[in-house]
């Protein structure tokens, strides 16, 4: 498997997973979004840095739905997704984490994964049958909490979980919706070095299963896991290549790797 | 776990108690307890129904009085025109039958709960709250106008309505039609609160966000669950109507809906049994109260303080914070 993690598919001719195409949004006079073109090749893990305020949150929240873009396209697999609704997005294979943790935070860990196994399956307007005896659910929510590390805190609840396990769940409930797009906001953003690490490794097992447009702070985990790597400063895509490329590239250096960089 | 099978002979117990209450109260000589217990089991009933949006989908209707209202008004309706025998719009023939006005004011509250569910459910916070306050104050203003209907006045019903093989005119026989009534309601709400559409109006109150982002359209399900509430409070509606053999605007007016929310909040939100222990201490705080001071709701307004501030979570927390219990 990691002789493939390595090295990115050189798929240029098949459809990419997601592609952006001069997409424009401003909040007033502030531009957050200042025609983006961007591109994630099946499989691909493509990275997106930039200084804080970039505007790459921004960015996930129009490729989900949540914002309406001024300008430009999205595709995903080739279909325009422009005039779809976020559920519909979901359904079109796009997930998302979220920077700062979005949980219930009434429910246990399971129940978090199991009410978006429950939404996949679409089976949710049934008013008579107690979900809490369904066997099937259950084991196929567990299914993805063994897959990131979880497992044991199944009965737990989201609101006793420490930062570094909500982070996990963010992944495992995204899972649950059975992406092919994976959107990550900052998944490693306040982990400790260790939960980074387990973090990348888990990130690694997914690489080629899913695609992944991951926004990250974290360097260490940007060279580690990205095939491509875009830069986004004050709305602008400065600089898009692999890493070695982004590396040596003198713009990004004195635009983003140089500047001192306070987390968020 | 020891409430697990405590849990039923509770409940087998209290409804035992609650069958027998008629006959002990009129043993002892306080007969005005059977119908404040009917009061209590009707109210109950709708602040069951709000407390469905409310507590469990986090929607906080501020017009839950409109469905009330109108589930008596649609017995009152059917009784008139079925006493001057002139059929309403020249079409629906008046009824007074228990069996087909009960569901006809579940009907009508549903439409009357998906046409204002589908408005105000666009919005949400305090324009959701506004927005129900004004569109059932609408509906008040309607009726206090609809002078064919008593407008002010409101509609006298000379006769409860009947039921096949029961004495309706007798008290008790209200009291136990409205027990059975409030038990069938329990059940349903029961299995409901544990479906799996529960499960996602338990979601969408603790992040629209989240559940958006794994793939749900909010909408739907929640006018679901305002329109199934709606139903509930026509019900209550309806069963009132026939208690008081009489409906009026009072019933539709927002501080109606407010005496909801205050049956929710000091019975406990979000809980099964919370609203009904908060329908009882009401009720028999209001008829205390009453009897002492016309400023009863001073009183009450001091109560419903101490309950909000101390309890974390109404009566039915205290009760399930005593030893023994979870």
């Amino acid at each position: 498997m990691s002789a493939v993690a390595e090295k990115a598919p050189e798929q240029a001719a098949a459809t990419p997973s997601l592609a952006v195409r001069g997409l424009v949004k401003s909040f007033g006079g502030l531009i957050a979004s200042d025609h983006i073109d961007l591109t994630v090749r099946p499989g691909e893990i493509h990275a997106l840095i930039g200084p804080n305020g970039a505007g790459k949150t921004t960015l996930i929240s129009q490729l989900m739905g949540e914002l309406t873009p001024d300008a430009g396209t999205i595709e995903v697999e080739g279909q325009s997704i422009d005039a779809l609704s976020t559920a519909s997005r979901v359904e079109r294979g796009l997930a998302r984490t979220f920077q700062i943790t979005c949980l219930l935070p009434d429910y246990t860990v399971r129940d978090n994964v199991a009410v978006a196994v429950q939404v996949r399956q679409g089976h949710s307007f049934r008013f008579w049958k107690p979900v809490a005896k369904d066997e099937a659910l259950r084991r196929q929510a567990e299914t993805y909490l063994a897959a990131t590390g979880l497992a044991e805190r199944a009965d737990e609840l989201v609101a006793n979980l420490s930062h570094g396990e909500q982070k996990q769940l963010e992944l495992a409930v995204a899972l649950a919706t059975e992406p092919r797009l994976l959107l990550l906001d900052e998944p490693m953003a306040g982990l400790g070095h260790a939960e980074s690490l387990q973090m990348i490794e888990m990130l690694r097992g997914l690489k080629n299963q899913v695609s992944m447009l991951l926004v990250e702070h974290d360097m260490d985990a940007v060279f580690a896991l990205a095939d491509r790597i875009s830069v986004l400063v004050y709305g602008r895509i400065i600089a898009s290549g692999t890493v070695d490329e982004i590396r040596d590239d003198p713009d990004v250096r004195t635009a983003y790797l140089g500047e001192g960089d306070a987390g968020c | 776990m020891a409430h697990s099978y405590m849990r039923p002979v509770l409940l087998i117990a209290l409804l035992v108690a609650l069958i027998a209450l008629p006959s002990v109260a009129q043993a002892s000589g306080y007969n005005a307890v059977t119908s404040l217990a009917t009061r209590v089991l009707i109210y109950g009933i709708a602040a069951a129904s709000l407390n469905f949006v409310l507590g469990y989908g986090g929607m906080v209707s501020f017009g839950h009085a409109a469905f009330f209202g109108i589930g008596g008004y649609v017995v009152g309706i059917l009784y008139q025109h079925f006493a001057l025998e002139e059929p309403l719009l020249g079409l629906i023939p008046g009824t007074n039958q228990m069996l087909i006005t009960l569901p006809a004011a579940l009907l009508v509250s549903g439409i009357l709960a998906a046409a204002i569910g589908a408005l105000s459910l666009r919005t949400g916070g305090v324009q959701f709250i506004m927005i129900t306050l004004a569109l059932a104050q609408m509906l008040f203003f309607l009726f206090v106008s609809l002078k064919t209907y008593g407008g002010d006045d409101g509609l006298i019903i000379r006769r409860t309505n009947e039921l096949p093989g029961l004495n309706m005119r007798d008290k008790h026989t209200i009291y136990y039609v409205c027990l059975a009534v409030t038990v069938a309601f329990f059940a349903l709400l029961y299995r409901l609160v544990h479906s799996r559409f529960a499960q996602i109006l338990v979601g969408l109150r603790q992040s629209e966000r989240r559940m958006a982002a794994i793939g749900l359209s909010p909408y739907r399900y929640k006018l679901v669950a305002f329109i199934i509430s709606g139903m509930g409070c026509g019900l209550a509606g309806a069963l009132m109507a026939n208690f008081l053999r009489y409906a009026s605007p009072d019933m539709l007016h927002w501080t109606k809906s407010g005496e909801f929310m205050v049956m929710v909040i000091l019975g406990g939100v979000g809980t099964l049994f919370g609203p009904f222990i908060g329908a009882a201490v009401f009720i028999v705080l209001e008829s205390l109260l009453a009897s002492w001071t016309e400023h009863w709701q001073l009183g009450l307004g001091l109560i419903l303080l101490l309950v909000v501030l101390y309890t974390q979570g109404g009566v039915q927390a205290v009760f399930s914070r005593l030893p023994g219990r979870r």
